[in-house]
């Protein structure tokens, strides 16, 4: 595992959250049960977050946290960038948002049908 | 099948752009223009240390009360997904064997365990949750961090104590008011200082204590109990969807 030491970190965190985002693609797209494809959707969007906040970072930062660690005077070189991250933070709770309304319509589903497969609702209007 | 082969195959090629970009990527050595003018300006301009928070509070403010505004409507929407429907009469007794059903998991206690650590723990979650947002300014977490945790100190409640009465008219008020609040603090910021939710509208203090950086914190309190009350409400309509009139 030597040659994973050798990639620079955000390369890492930026393979990874790609990875995440095919797998939770896979998942929505493949999973019949509404409840799988919601956590394939949960997944999907935490890889973009990953993709994110790697973006983000610069070669030997630290957090954008300006404090005695971290001298006003050579902060420009010392910290990652803060409008990803502010934008992850934005991102996370829309996610947290979207996610709970789709729980809630698998609720209904569930109560009304009686069955969290999708195929089974192909005639549903309403 | 052939729904099967392109289902693999739109993920291949999903996977060929990933690669593509992965492959041509290289770490930045130094901050992009807006990112360096942030931490450049920021700590002088706004008297904030964490700079996350300056970008989320202030500089680009409008979007985090356009954020809170969706949080609000997916609450909304939840609550109005799960009410109670008004069944037809004729489906009385059927209805009475789903209720029975439901709340056979419900009334199951929660063991001995969960419940006494329930009762140790919930205050100082929820003293966590508002340390967090308090300090929102001046070390990682913020106003929704703060709100999260206290969120969970909920659904602790509701895992320990699953009969435990919260009040929903309670947190209509609170969040209805801290959202007002919130509105209220960045017109000020319009009529005193440079713009909407600008944190100028009070003395900066003494950079990196407690009280400074403005209407941060301020702001962060008001966020933090809407973000915390709203998803406790959420937790509490999946528990439950027998809603009275709050």
């Amino acid at each position: 595992m030597s040659f994973l030491a050798d990639l620079p970190i955000s390369l890492i965190v930026l393979c990874s959250g790609l990875g995440l985002v095919l797998v939770g693609l896979w998942g929505m797209l493949t999973q019949r049960n509404m409840i799988r494809m919601i956590i394939g959707f949960s997944l999907t969007d935490t890889g973009i977050h990953m993709v994110m906040v790697s973006i983000g970072y610069i070669t030997g930062g630290t957090a954008p946290i300006i404090n005695d660690a971290v001298p006003m005077a050579d902060a420009v070189n010392r910290v990652v960038d803060p409008v990803p991250s502010a934008l992850v933070l934005t991102a996370i709770v829309i996610g947290l948002g979207v996610t709970a309304v789709m729980l809630s319509f698998a609720v209904r589903i569930y109560k009304a049908r009686k069955t969290l497969m999708i195929d089974e609702c192909t005639e549903s209007k309403w | 099948m052939i729904k099967r082969i392109f289902i693999f195959l739109m993920l291949t090629l999903m996977a060929v752009i990933f690669f593509k970009l992965a492959s041509n990527y290289s770490e930045n050595t130094e901050l992009s223009k807006l990112g360096h003018y942030y931490v450049e300006k920021g700590p002088q301009e706004l008297g904030a240390p964490n700079l996350v928070t300056a970008v989320v509070v202030t500089y680009r403010g409008l979007d985090t009360l356009g954020e809170v505004t969706v949080l609000f409507i997916s609450a909304a929407g939840v609550g109005l997904m799960l009410r109670r429907t008004r069944r037809r009469d004729d489906d009385e007794d059927l209805e009475q064997g789903d209720r029975e059903e439901e709340t056979a998991g419900v009334h199951k206690p929660a063991s001995e365990i969960v419940e006494t650590a329930t009762e140790l723990l919930l205050p100082m979650v929820i003293l966590f949750g508002i340390y967090v947002f308090l300090n929102g300014h001046l070390s990682p977490g913020g106003g929704f961090q703060g709100g999260a945790i206290i969120a969970s100190g909920t659904m602790f409640l509701l895992l320990a104590l699953p009969e435990s009465h919260i009040s929903r008219l309670m947190i209509a008020i609170i969040e209805s008011l801290s959202g007002f609040s919130y509105v209220i603090v960045g017109v000020l910021g319009v009529i005193m200082a440079g713009g909407f939710l600008d944190n100028r509208i009070m003395d900066l203090g003494t950079y990196g204590s407690l009280f400074s950086a403005g209407a941060i914190p301020l702001i962060y309190v008001f966020v933090g109990l809407k973000v915390g009350f709203e998803l406790s409400a959420v937790l509490d309509r999946f528990r439950k969807e027998d809603t009275g009139p709050l």
